[in-house]
């Protein structure tokens, strides 16, 4: 060929076809065959076909015929809907901006000095993981609301209700969630380059404007990401305590539950998508740079003593705990009193839960949230597992389908399923008013973190292991077993936790999925606010918040016995190989440090 | 047609019987990216091959098409006489210990070895036996109820070694197996490696990038560049009769001039005529590139009475213990362009200094003829 000579593929190239020798096809891979299309048939039928027909209603009138976009329109030009885009970008933009400054200086203050009670105070700020959203809300409209302590004893009415109590309760919502990504941004950090910006002359100040933030900024981006998504989908806070301040989210319910306007509903739901999905498309492209900033040769940080400073952060950091504590502190005694703020006499009579639910709402809680661990831990860890260890071309798509319910707002998915499952001519759609299709709900729309934590994990175990197993003869499955699941271990662990406490605290994934005999303890908590028993409300929150930290207790006990069988397996080697020996010292502490929900 | 086995390259000498493996016209590409492009190779029963070539030259991607981890694109892969082309790993009969070990760290060493035989249904009592039968063949016998992390690397090596030669394989397969490992374990396990290998009689292929150990391990060595073979030989043959520049270049040091075909047998060197090797099909005028080992070039006296005598200056003299390394330039030149091995005491005794000039002779018949590489 006479093209050769140019610098192009040299002469055969071109015979050389895309296709690969054929392989016998053998029981292990019609079984991993198999199970990937199990999974893929999963995605389907409960992630991307609902998420289809949502989109597909928002285009049809409420009989049915298809309108094109006339929803779409209607929507802008009617004043009283169209006020919830902008309100929902207005809040959640200005509560983006005060977390992320609060919780980064609180984040700050935990890994780069040495203040006293680092611990304590990192426990305390993630409080508000245990709970649902609306027990911040509860709280606030406790104290500063019409009837609240502070109204009362001052006579000053702050004008809780609308923007500004959204938005307080949104920081403390969210808090815990900018908090830890940024002190898992802050911690990793290189002492090296402090000594050769302290080398240089630098100030104290330059280090810090020309190491520490460029050393987090992608820490401080997806935190600033994670922010806004929680806030802008959120429908706890805003119905509680947005009063005629009406943002997307509690339009969306307004038009299904208020005025059995379903159409609406789509349309809002849809638009809703729309901010939320560039959030994580953006998140997407920044975390794909942020690949080691931090190499292996760094020298970790230790911080100095620095009097001054240590004290002026650990007066702040003790004013935010303080705030913290004492939301859940008002709800903890506004359930344990007669009648707040009027009368303190101590009672339990609260706790009798004689209108809503009562406590049936609380153990079927228990049991979804449960249910929602095992099966979304052996789910999601089988699917990563398919996908990040045997690649195919059917990899690629079934990864972007698993990370995208992160983008997807809980009440949308909702609602989606209303569609999709209500529908009598849905094959699954006994499926509706059951405890099943809450775990279900639950699973996918808590399903990216997981799945990104189990991939994270496999993707650190040695690519040769399903390899070297191969060639000895033993069946994936058996390896899989042997040795993937006992190293991942606690991430698998952690997953279950992450899917427990998110199924509990849930509010906007299954507010349109409860029916009777499935109630919710969340759901219940919003139904007892509404109904005006607030006291009731704020019981179940204690109850939610009691079952979540004792959970967390059992957790903390397992993982550290996993952990410590771990240990004797990656304990130092004596004298330690330059190799990149699989599970090695030097490489297991990664998986300690990896994206831990909690 | 498994039975019309064709006879490719040298390993088919040994009489009748077919070769251990044979690859046969193998290509392979990721996506626009050739890594091979028609290779063809015979390993004898018993023998010890390496593959050698520098980073992406295909060597392991060829191994990983042998152990079926990898799918070629063209081609067929022979073991014993039959095409194993369709076979999945597990069915081709080999051992295999990667560059990283990929020991499973969660169970002990004597569980790692102990991994293939679990499942072959051998009884309990039969598999310890191949165990310790196995541990002590690499020496570890103690440290059976330890994990890997807590060996050191060379140990690590010798457990993946075990583990890949517990279940009799007849093949085994060693990717990289000593490049984790710092020099002087390196150079104890090279011996050991190749002790165990002439002891259990295993045809064995072994990839590597360093040069060294394939010419002290390697019955053959497959010098491997750009998804081609360069040449297959014994590590006298690579090393004495390099087929190409490329060869040349990468095994051992050699001495390049850029040289102009004068005459027959006679090329020129900036002003100089210098004799060498005859090679066929050299047309005068042409470019060539004349190519002579630092140990070849004749030093001092001895010098003298050999043809193609150059009275060099010394550049540079560079002590590294047993020799001393010369940087010679050619009469008139600036630069230095020749290397030259001495042994340490002859460099006292020709009274060698930067400096002073230094009578050289490039006996002819060590001056090999190299064509310039097509596109290079």
């Amino acid at each position: 060929m006479a093209l050769a000579s140019a610098g192009l593929p040299a002469r055969g190239d071109t015979a050389i076809p895309e296709r690969t020798v054929g392989r016998r096809l053998d029981a292990e891979r019609l079984l991993r065959g198999a199970l990937t299309a199990l999974f893929a048939v999963f995605l389907w039928v409960f992630l991307l076909a609902p998420m289809a027909r949502i989109v597909w209603r928002s285009l049809l009138d409420g009989q049915g015929g298809f309108v094109g976009l006339a929803n779409y329109v209607r929507y802008v030009e009617t004043p009283a809907i169209a006020v919830s885009i902008g309100n929902s970008l207005a809040v959640s933009a200005t509560a983006m901006a005060l977390t992320v400054g609060l919780a980064f200086v609180y984040a700050y203050a935990l890994t780069r000095t040495r203040m006293p009670g680092r611990a304590v105070f990192r426990v305390l700020a993630m409080l508000p993981l245990f709970a649902p959203s609306l027990v911040q809300a509860i709280a606030f409209v406790y104290v500063f609301g019409n009837n609240g302590v502070f109204t009362r004893l001052t006579d000053v009415n702050v004008g809780i209700y609308g923007f500004k109590g959204i938005v307080l309760a949104e920081i403390f919502y969210c808090f815990p969630h900018a908090m830890l990504i940024l002190t898992a941004a802050l911690a990793a950090a290189d002492a090296r380059l402090y000594d050769a910006a302290a080398a240089l002359g630098a100030s104290r100040w330059r280090a810090f404007v020309t190491v520490t933030l460029p050393g987090v900024k992608y820490g401080l981006m997806s935190a600033c990401f994670v922010v806004f998504t929680l806030v802008i989908t959120d429908f706890g806070v805003p119905k509680v305590i947005g009063g005629k301040y009406s943002v997307m989210a509690t339009e969306i319910y307004n038009q299904v539950i208020g005025q059995q306007n379903f159409t609406m509903g789509a349309t809002v739901s849809v638009v809703l998508l729309v901010p939320a999905l560039i959030a994580f498309v953006v998140d997407r492209l920044v975390q794909r740079r942020q690949y080691a900033l931090v190499s292996s040769a760094a020298r970790p940080l230790a911080p100095s003593r620095r009097p001054v400073r240590d004290t002026l952060l650990f007066l702040y950091c003790a004013l935010v705990a303080a705030g913290i504590a004492g939301i859940y502190l008002v709800i903890l005694v506004s359930s344990l009193v007669a009648r707040w703020p009027y009368s303190f006499t101590p009672t339990l009579k609260h706790y009798r839960f004689d209108a809503i639910g009562g406590y049936d709402a609380l153990v079927n809680s228990v049991q979804v949230a449960a249910l929602t661990a095992v099966v979304g831990t052996v789910v999601v860890f089988v699917g990563a597992y398919l996908v990040e260890k045997y690649r195919t071309p059917a990899s690629g798509p079934l990864y972007m389908l698993a990370i995208l319910p992160v983008s997807i707002p809980g009440m949308v998915l909702g609602l989606a399923y209303i569609f999709t499952f209500n529908a009598a001519d849905h094959p699954l759609n006994r499926l509706y008013g059951t405890l099943a299709i809450l775990v279900i709900s639950n699973l996918v729309h808590y399903f990216t973190v997981p799945f990104l934590t189990a991939t994270a994990s496999l993707k650190q175990m040695d690519a040769e292991f399903e390899s070297a197993s191969a060639s000895l003869g033993v069946p994936f499955y058996r390896t899989f077993w042997r040795v993937t699941l006992p190293i991942a271990l606690p991430s698998i662990v952690s997953i279950g936790m992450y899917f427990f406490l998110s199924a509990m605290v849930t509010l906007s994934a299954v507010v349109f999925l409860v029916a009777p005999g499935t109630e919710l303890a969340a759901v219940a908590v919003l139904l007892m606010d509404d109904a005006g028993d607030t006291a009731q409300a704020a019981a179940m929150s204690v109850l939610i918040v009691a079952v979540g930290l004792g959970v967390r207790l059992v957790y903390g006990t397992v993982l550290r016995g996993v952990t410590r069988r771990a240990q004797a397996w990656t304990a130092a080697a004596p004298e330690p190989g330059p190799g990149p020996a699989p599970g090695g010292a030097g490489r297991s502490g990664f998986s300690r440090s990896g994206p831990r929900p909690l | 047609m498994a039975e019309a086995l064709p006879e490719v390259g040298p390993g088919g000498r040994a009489g009748s019987r077919p070769p251990a493996v044979a690859l046969e016209s193998i290509a392979k590409r990721f996506g626009p990216v050739v890594a091979l492009r028609d290779v063809s190779l015979a390993v004898a029963e018993g023998e010890f091959v390496c593959f050698l070539g520098p980073s992406g030259c295909g060597k392991t991607t060829l191994l990983r098409i042998v152990a079926g981890l990898e799918r070629q694109n063209l081609g067929r892969v022979w073991m014993r006489g039959r095409d194993v082309s369709t076979f999945r790993p597990a069915d081709r009969d080999y051992g295999i210990v990667f560059q990283s070990y990929a020991l499973f760290p969660n169970l002990t060493v004597a569980r790692n070895v102990a991994y293939g035989l679990e499942t072959r249904r051998a009884a309990r009592a039969r598999v310890q036996a191949r165990v310790d039968e196995l541990l002590d063949l690499v020496h570890l016998r103690a440290h059976r109820h330890r994990y890997p992390a807590q060996l050191s690397g060379g140990e690590q090596q010798r457990v993946a070694l075990a583990r890949a030669l517990a279940p009799s394989p007849s093949l085994l397969l060693l990717d990289e197996p000593l490049s984790a490992l710092d020099a002087r374990v390196r150079l104890t396990l090279r011996h050991e490696i190749k002790a165990l290998q002439r002891r259990l009689g295993i045809t064995t292929i072994m990839v590597t990038h360093d040069q060294e150990e394939a010419l002290t391990m390697a019955d053959r060595i497959v010098v491997m560049n750009h998804g081609v073979v360069e040449q297959v030989g014994t590590p006298v043959d690579i090393y004495a009769e390099p087929a190409s520049l490329f060869v040349a270049r990468f095994v051992g040091q050699m001495n390049l001039l850029e040289a102009v075909v004068a005459g027959d047998t006679v090329a020129r060197v900036g002003a100089f005529q210098l004799r060498h090797r005859p090679e066929p099909g050299t047309a005068p005028g042409a470019r060539v590139t004349l190519g002579i080992r630092p140990e070849e070039i004749g030093v001092g006296p001895a010098a003298g009475e050999r043809d193609n005598r150059l009275v060099t200056r010394v550049c540079g003299v560079q002590f590294l213990g047993a020799f001393t390394r010369l940087a010679l330039a050619l009469p008139g030149a600036e630069e230095a362009t020749l290397v030259c091995d001495l042994p340490a005491g002859a460099v006292t005794d020709l009274g060698v200094k930067e400096g002073a000039e230094l009578p050289v002779s490039l006996r002819a018949d060590a001056l090999r003829v190299f064509a310039p590489t097509p596109g290079a």
